[in-house]
């Protein structure tokens, strides 16, 4: 604790310290001395605590989501925070930096150029009677506003308690229904097309809840054939890659010379083989689409068989960590 | 008895053309289609060197039916000069009555589907089908796009009628939807939308191709920069006045 606080003070006496090294003193001016502006000065640090408090104003309207008109408030508040930044720059531009033209030729490439540039910067903000107050206000107000735009990432996943990413709404024995809820027979299923279905009385909008099922010639199913009865097979919906929806199946119509059948995902066309246990056939995805084995019971309904071959979703950090899960 | 002498009368007259009308279609398909789908349309499973140099390959039209031929053929799709081609809308070269005969020949090969009759439902229905079933290739203004492997074509030119066949023998690599799938009345809807797609209503004014959003964002920026610069132009006068 004790060290904390002496790092604390560390960081304070490093950002507001005076220990300035000692600046020689040229013997002739540049740029003409201005009168300091201590009002114009105020004004500024003023703006830039308005501009910090808005900033963090968003993080706190972000925060609080039974908000109503949070979108309102948010763009209210990132708005007014830029807006009052830019103003803040607008005073210092006009008031407070010192302004002169100076028409000289081209100069030589020489060492004091440099040296000249750097003098001309150091002495046009001669009006600053607080120059260290006002760097730190401004730093405080950009940090405020580049945390306000950096918080909405928190909405992207869950930080430390990813164990839900592997959680799906299978079941063994759950029976696969249409969008109307009606539950599939093996015979509802063509080749040549493709259906979306989900598990039986789970709720629709988990991640690992649509399927997409084909059907292919049982010659042609090449890998896992114990889990597509009838050639009948059934992939997760979800790309693996950004967690589109994989929303197109291509099927050759005289398969001797045209590509072989494929799940295709239109967000950026990765393509999977749904012969193959869904393996990538080219695209962004690194992981090939989780198949689901199935089974047909008595009444010729089709069921769920198993586990998924690998965890359903978008790619992110860990997803390889772990195995999807009822 | 008068009846029946009429109808005999009638068929006698009437035979010689039909079988008339069959030979035409046969000598049609034996001159642009044989080399590829076989004599009596058994198919050229692989590569076979047929008439006039070209090498031979293409899919069974044993049961595909009036409804295939009349799609394949009004669109240009066929005949094809490469089987490895993907066949795309093209100018059509055959006469209608070449057409007919043609589509009444393959038809003859076998059972298939006859040509389907769409009337244009209702538009939002359509929409709402269009999105599921179809808007993830042919994009959600039916303009089209690309699928791994192939062009998705835009439907701008599709008549109500091919896009009713279409849907029902998935041409090229599209999949093929039955009527379990799509209802004739959904089906009805989608050529609604689809129709309505050629001419929409643009509520947000400049359409710009319908490309999207993406383009539309892009020329937005293109004209917010265009207009800084202007601003900034101002600006640096006023300052150096």
């Amino acid at each position: 604790m004790t060290k904390l606080k002496d790092w604390l003070i560390a960081a304070a006496v490093l950002v507001l310290g005076r220990g300035d090294p000692p600046t020689r003193e040229p013997e002739e001016r540049i740029v003409a001395a201005g009168e300091p502006e201590r009002r114009a000065e105020n004004v500024v640090l003023l703006l830039f605590l308005l501009a910090t408090l808005a900033g963090a104003a968003f993080i706190v309207v972000y925060a609080l989501d039974r908000l109503s008109d949070q979108t309102q408030w948010l763009g209210l508040s990132i708005g007014a925070a830029f807006a009052l930044l830019a103003l803040a720059c607008t005073v210092i531009a006009r008031r407070l930096v010192v302004t002169e033209e100076i028409a000289e030729p081209y100069p030589e490439e020489s060492e004091d150029a440099q040296q000249e540039i750097e003098q001309i910067v150091e002495e046009s903000g001669s009006r600053f009677t607080r120059k260290r107050l006002v760097t730190v206000a401004g730093a405080g107000a950009l940090g405020t506003i580049g945390a306000a735009l950096l918080v909405p990432a928190a909405s992207l996943g869950p930080l430390l308690h990813t164990g839900e990413l592997y959680r799906v709404p299978w079941r063994r024995g759950r029976r696969l229904v249409d969008e109307s809820g009606r539950a599939l027979t093996a015979a509802d299923i063509e080749e040549e097309t493709f259906y979306t279905a989900y598990p039986e009385g789970a709720d629709r909008e988990l991640i690992g809840a649509p399927i997409v099922v084909v059907r292919l010639p049982l010659s042609e199913i090449h890998d896992r054939k114990d889990w597509a009865p009838r050639g009948i097979v059934a992939y997760s919906k979800i790309c693996t890659h950004a967690g589109c929806a994989v929303a197109l199946y291509r099927k050759p119509t005289f398969a001797a010379v045209e590509p072989r059948p494929a799940l295709v995902c239109p967000c950026h066309y990765s393509t999977f083989d749904p012969a193959r246990g869904g393996a990538v056939l080219f695209g962004p995805a690194g992981r090939p689409l989780p198949q689901l084995p199935l089974e047909i019971d008595r009444s010729g309904h089709l069921r769920f068989a198993g586990t998924f071959s690998g965890p359903v979703g978008p790619g992110w950090w860990g997803v390889r960590m772990g195995k999807a899960r009822s | 008895m008068k009846l029946i002498t009429a109808l005999a009368c009638a068929a006698l007259v009437l035979a010689p053309a039909a079988a008339g009308k069959d030979r035409r279609g046969a000598a049609l398909y034996a001159a642009n289609c044989a080399s590829c789908h076989g004599l009596n349309g058994q198919g050229v499973p692989t590569p076979t060197p047929g008439a006039n140099g070209i090498e031979g390959q293409g899919p069974p039209l044993r049961n595909v039916g009036a409804l295939a031929a009349d799609f394949y053929l009004r669109t240009g799709y066929m005949p094809l000069a490469n089987a490895h081609d993907q066949p795309s809308r093209r100018h059509v070269v055959l006469t209608e009555a070449e057409i007919r005969a043609l589509v009444g020949y393959v038809a003859s090969l076998g059972h298939g589907p006859p040509i389907p009759t769409p009337h244009p439902g209702s538009v939002p229905a359509g929409q709402r089908l269009f999105t599921d079933h179809c808007a993830g290739c042919h994009q959600a203004v039916a303009q089209g796009g690309y699928v791994t492997g192939a062009r998705v074509p835009p439907l701008t030119d599709a008549t109500d009628r091919q896009i009713a066949e279409a849907v029902r023998i998935g041409p090229y690599l599209m999949p093929r939807f039955s009527t379990k799938q799509i209802t004739p009345a959904q089906l009805n809807d989608i050529v609604a939308y689809v129709d309505y797609t050629k001419h929409p209503d643009d509520p947000g004014g400049w359409a710009i191709g319908h490309l999207g959003p993406w383009p539309e964002g892009a020329v937005t920026w293109l004209l917010a920069a265009a207009a800084l610069v202007g601003i900034c132009t101002l600006l640096g006068r006023r300052l150096r006045a």
